[in-house]
This record gives C-alpha cells, sequence and structure tokens, in this order.
C-alpha cells in the first residue's frame, strides 16, 4: 500500500516538475521575444547608421553594412548642430526638470499633509489639469504668452507694452515653475500618493523636537522622498526631451532637439541641392534615422545609470496608493 | 495656513497658465476670432464653429471616430499585456535586472518626437520590405489566424488578437508606465496572502485570479485612465486640431474641434471609469 502511495507521489511531483519546466521556458521565451521587439528598432538604427549610401539599396546587406562608413553621423551632427543642439536641448530639460520637482514636491506635500479648507475641491483641480487634452488650451496658451502681461502687472512697468515670451524658455521656465508644465498634475499625484504613505509619526517627532513645517518638509520628508523625486526627474526630463508639442509651439527657432530631429530631411535636403533637384528620400530618412539614434544615446546613458535606482524606486514609489 | 503657502506656486499655475485659458478656449469655440494691428478681435457668433466642424470641414469627423476607435481598441490591450509583463516581472527569475531594464525602455524612446518619426521612417519600410522570410516576418501572425479559425473562435475575435500581435511593437512600446504602475502594486500584495493560498493548495493560476488580479484591480482603472490620456499627445485629431490653430489661423474653429475632441475623450473616460469601478475590489 505505501510503496503505491509512494508511486502515485512521484508521479504528482514529477507532473508539478514539468510544469514547472514548461512556465519557465515560456517566460523565457516570451521575455527574450519582446526583449527583441524592443530592441529590434534600435539595432536596426545602429546598422543604418554605419551603413554607406551605397548600401542602402543592396539586397544582401541585411544588418552587417558591406561598406562601413561613418559619414550618416557625420551629416546628421552637422545638419543637425549637434553639439549646440545637444547644450540647448540639456539646459531646458534640465531647468524644466529641476523647477517642476521642486513645484510639484511642494504641491504635493500641500495637498498631503497640509491640509486647509478647500484643499480636496483644489486637488479635484490638479485631476482636471490631467483629463484635459493639451490641444484644447494650446492656442488661448500661445496668444497668452505672445502678449503676456501678468494680469495686466507688466504694462505697469515698462510702458504700457506686453511682452512676447515666445522663442524663449520662459513659457517653459513659468509653466514648470508654477507645477502646470506638460503632466506636471501626474508628477504631484505621484507626490501626493508617495507623502501620504510616509508614517506621520516621523513628522509628529520632528514638530516636537520643535521643527517647523519648512525644516521637516527639507530635513525629514524630501529625504524620505528621494523615490518619488528620482521617477518625476526621470520622467519629466525624459518627456521634455522628446517633446514636440510644445517645442514647436513655443519655441521655433531655438535649436532643441526635437525641431531639429524633425526638419533634419529638409535642412539636408537644402544643404546637399541647394532645394533645386530632389535628394532621394531613403537617402534622407537614413540620415534622419542616425540623427534620431545620435538623440536618444544621451537618454540611453542616463538610462544605463539611473535605472536601477528607478526602477528600484518606482517600486516603491506607491503611485498606488 | 501653511498649506495654502506649499500649493500656492500650482495656484498661481492653475489661474494663470489653465484656467483663464480653458475659459478662453471655451469662449472662442463660440466666436469669430480675428487678430489684427489692434490685438485681438473676439466677435460671438453661437455655435456656427461648432456646425462648421462637424459638417463642413471635410476631415474632422473622420479623424475623430478614427481616433477614438484606435483608442477603444488599443487600452484594453495595453492594459492587460501590461498587467501580464508585470506579473511576469515581478517573479524571480536569472537576468529579471536586465529584462526589466529593457522592458522599461520606451518609457524613454517611444514618447514624442521620436515615437513620431519612428511611424514616418522610410528605413524602416525598407527594411520591412527586404526582408520577408527573416525572423522578424516569423512574428507574423498569418499561422496563428488560421489556427484559430479552425478551432472555431469566433471570426471578430480571432482578427482582433491577431491584429494585436502584428501591432506587438505599438503595445509593447505605449505600456512601459502601466507595466511600472502594476510592478509597483503587486509588490505591494502582502506575501501572506500568498503563503496562505500555497498552503491551501491554490495553484500559481488560481492564486493569480484570487489574490493578484482582485488586489490590482484599483489600478486597472488607474492604468485604464493614463493610457487614454497618453494617447493625447500624439494622434491624428491633435494634429488636425493644431493644422486648423497654426496653419489656417481659424482659432475659433480650432477651439470648437479641441471641446468636441475633449467631450469625446471625457465622456470615455466617464464610461469606462462607471464600467470598471463597479467591478473593483477595495481591500481596506
Amino acid at each position: 500500500m505505501s510503496h503505491l502511495l509512494a508511486a502515485a507521489r512521484a508521479r504528482i511531483l514529477s507532473l508539478n516538475f514539468w510544469k514547472k519546466w514548461l512556465w519557465i521556458i515560456v517566460r523565457f521565451v516570451l521575455i527574450v521575444g519582446l526583449s527583441f521587439v524592443i530592441l529590434y528598432p534600435i539595432l536596426k538604427k545602429i546598422s543604418t547608421a554605419i551603413k554607406d549610401r551605397a548600401d542602402l539599396y543592396s539586397p544582401i546587406v541585411v544588418w552587417i553594412p558591406e561598406n562601413f562608413s561613418l559619414d550618416n553621423f557625420r551629416q546628421a551632427i552637422r545638419v543637425m548642430d549637434y553639439w549646440e543642439t545637444l547644450l540647448n536641448t540639456f539646459t531646458l530639460a534640465g531647468m524644466t526638470t529641476v523647477l517642476t520637482a521642486i513645484s510639484c514636491a511642494l504641491a504635493g506635500y500641500g495637498f498631503a499633509r497640509l491640509k486647509f479648507k478647500g484643499s480636496n475641491v483644489l486637488f479635484a483641480c490638479v485631476v482636471l489639469t490631467i483629463l484635459v487634452p493639451p490641444t484644447t488650451i494650446l492656442i488661448p496658451m500661445y496668444l497668452n504668452l505672445k502678449d503676456f502681461s501678468l494680469f495686466g502687472l507688466i504694462p505697469l512697468f515698462n510702458g504700457g507694452k506686453p511682452v512676447n515670451l515666445l522663442n524663449s524658455y520662459w513659457p517653459f521656465v513659468l509653466t514648470s515653475m508654477t507645477a502646470v508644465s506638460y503632466k506636471a498634475g501626474l508628477f504631484i499625484f505621484i507626490f501626493r500618493q508617495f507623502f501620504r504613505g510616509i508614517p506621520k509619526e516621523i513628522e509628529e517627532a520632528a514638530y516636537v523636537d520643535g521643527a517647523g513645517v519648512t525644516k521637516t518638509f527639507t530635513h525629514i520628508m524630501l529625504p524620505n522622498a528621494i523615490p518619488a523625486i528620482i521617477t518625476v526627474c526621470l520622467f519629466s526630463f525624459v518627456w521634455q526631451w522628446n517633446d514636440s508639442f510644445f517645442t514647436t509651439t513655443y519655441l521655433t527657432s531655438s535649436k532643441v532637439m526635437s525641431t531639429q530631429l524633425s526638419s533634419l530631411p529638409h535642412n539636408l535636403q537644402v544643404q546637399l541641392t541647394a532645394g533645386v533637384s530632389q535628394e532621394d528620400p531613403f537617402y534622407l530618412s537614413m540620415v534622419q534615422d542616425t540623427g534620431i539614434l545620435l538623440a536618444i544615446l544621451p537618454l540611453i546613458i542616463i538610462y544605463l545609470f539611473v535605472q536601477r535606482y528607478f526602477v528600484e524606486s518606482v517600486e516603491r514609489t506607491g503611485i498606488v496608493g | 495656513m501653511w498649506g495654502v503657502v506649499y500649493v500656492l506656486p500650482w495656484l498661481i499655475g492653475f489661474i494663470l497658465f489653465f484656467l483663464i485659458p480653458l475659459i478662453n478656449s471655451l469662449r472662442f469655440s463660440f466666436s469669430k476670432v480675428e487678430s489684427n494691428a489692434n490685438g485681438l478681435q473676439v466677435q460671438f457668433i453661437g455655435m456656427d464653429n461648432y456646425i462648421n466642424a462637424l459638417t463642413v470641414n471635410t476631415s474632422f469627423n473622420r479623424t475623430l471616430v478614427e481616433s477614438i476607435i484606435d483608442m477603444v481598441v488599443n487600452v484594453p490591450l495595453i492594459v492587460i499585456f501590461s498587467l501580464f509583463l508585470a506579473v511576469l516581472l515581478n517573479q524571480k527569475f536569472r537576468g529579471r535586472g536586465i529584462a526589466r531594464a529593457i522592458f522599461f525602455l520606451p518609457v524613454i524612446l517611444a514618447s514624442g518626437v521620436i515615437a513620431t518619426l519612428e511611424t514616418e521612417s522610410l528605413i524602416e519600410a525598407l527594411n520591412a520590405e527586404n526582408q520577408t522570410g527573416s525572423f522578424i516576418s516569423g512574428l507574423r501572425s498569418f499561422e496563428l489566424q488560421r489556427m484559430m479559425l479552425e478551432a472555431g473562435v469566433n471570426e471578430s475575435i480571432v482578427m482582433y488578437l491577431t491584429g494585436a500581435v502584428d501591432r506587438i511593437y505599438d503595445i509593447v512600446s505605449q505600456s512601459g508606465v502601466q507595466i511600472l504602475i502594476f510592478l509597483a502594486g503587486i509588490q505591494t500584495i502582502s506575501p501572506h496572502l500568498y503563503e496562505a493560498a500555497k498552503i491551501e493548495g491554490a495553484t500559481g493560476y488560481e492564486a493569480f485570479w484570487k489574490i493578484t488580479f482582485p488586489m490590482v484591480s484599483p489600478l486597472i482603472l488607474v492604468n485604464v485612465i493614463y493610457t487614454i490620456i497618453d494617447s493625447f499627445g500624439n494622434n491624428e485629431t491633435t494634429a488636425l486640431i493644431r493644422e486648423v490653430g497654426f496653419t489656417n489661423f481659424n482659432f475659433g474653429l480650432s477651439s470648437a474641434m479641441a471641446w468636441l475632441y475633449f467631450a469625446a475623450v471625457a465622456l470615455i473616460l466617464l464610461i469606462s471609469t462607471y464600467i470598471i469601478s463597479k467591478r473593483v475590489f477595495y481591500y481596506d
């Protein structure tokens, strides 16, 4: 009797064993396959970027180019004015990131812990800013920034003329200082959820020890909120870096990555043929792909450094609530 | 008292850069807006812009409907897919760190101008032409489609699923943030629940449907809303509204279109929130 039982148990065990291994194999295939799908366009771009023009139509070249060349990089760097563009984009994205993080952290903390009369109504307004498509307010924003008067205050100081803020970094500075830049509502939401998750006792202990609200915030709450800060900074930086929606509206003449990238084929065409004849569109696209690669390269480098903290921190961010 | 101080920067921004533009946009949508040497002239004309957008403008109706259908088709796929991947990435296996790093890469790469250029790239099209029979075309769903149809699955469901396989890159690249949200949610579930389930003899499958799924169900709502909002940045309707506003300088018509778009999106948000929140399970 007992050996029958033992045999039956062994069979179940082996069935479980097989199920476990089958799952491991399926999981492995899925993860590798999907990773490949994600990495494929990047790999393809790298392969395109190092190709010579002659390889473009060659049917034997799939991944490794026959004629290796860095000419695409040279063209893209020259046409995009890469180094200057890189510096500009870095300045713009860095500036908005810092300002957005500060203003959203303040607002998030205010909504999470410093409840006041009407704070729930105001928080509903934050949610409203998330829900309204940016397109809806784009035109009034544009007109507002074109003749910026700050409730009619500015004309009082410079002789009755509103200032034109378009084509400067001011629209980005002002909106990120006041926590209404791109997706800032989401960042306020993240900070609020995070601050709500920090135990109240820590805060009370600080108050008992005689710290004021400001000191508690800067010395106790902010150091504890580093995961949320990293998440918000990375998102904000990346979205500003890649943004074409606002940059093409507010910042038409300045050289930043997204505008340079979308006008790259046109600019190259003009430079190569002096605008007279048609340059091969596939060649233009090839250089543009190289341009995209150059544009995302800094982001990938940053990501490689922060991704560990980022992934860990998101797990503890409590976007969840 | 201090609360007001902390919220003040946002409040100024909200009034100056959100509320006033929002009201102005609504006003423009009911007006004929002309910009001349004396500044902006806004003349009330009633519903004309709305009627114009819906009946006269040749492409608005079609674009709006297409954008909405895209949204309705993609949102469930993205949410289900990202939940599945979050569960997968939460398990312990070798190379998990690398897998996570790769899966969150689209958060960085698939936003804004790069995503737009990606879809227009001629090189990508050329590559696709050049290599029928290589690995990537093995990913196509032809065989799968035949198999499922023979197995007697409803045709429209088959088309939906195989369509999803063909658009796998779009779906993967749009689900980075959603995976993060689900992953964060799964990590907050107490391990005791799983232990208890295991002692009771629950399989991994049962544990998912009885524990993981109900526990993350509030996040399904969050993710549905996020996915809908995320599609604002990059779609045809947005492009059309911008074109009417900034290329044709018809601010009134453009505002009316923007409000119709907002109304449509708000309606979808309301319906999906209503449906999902009736089923959501809250632990506490």
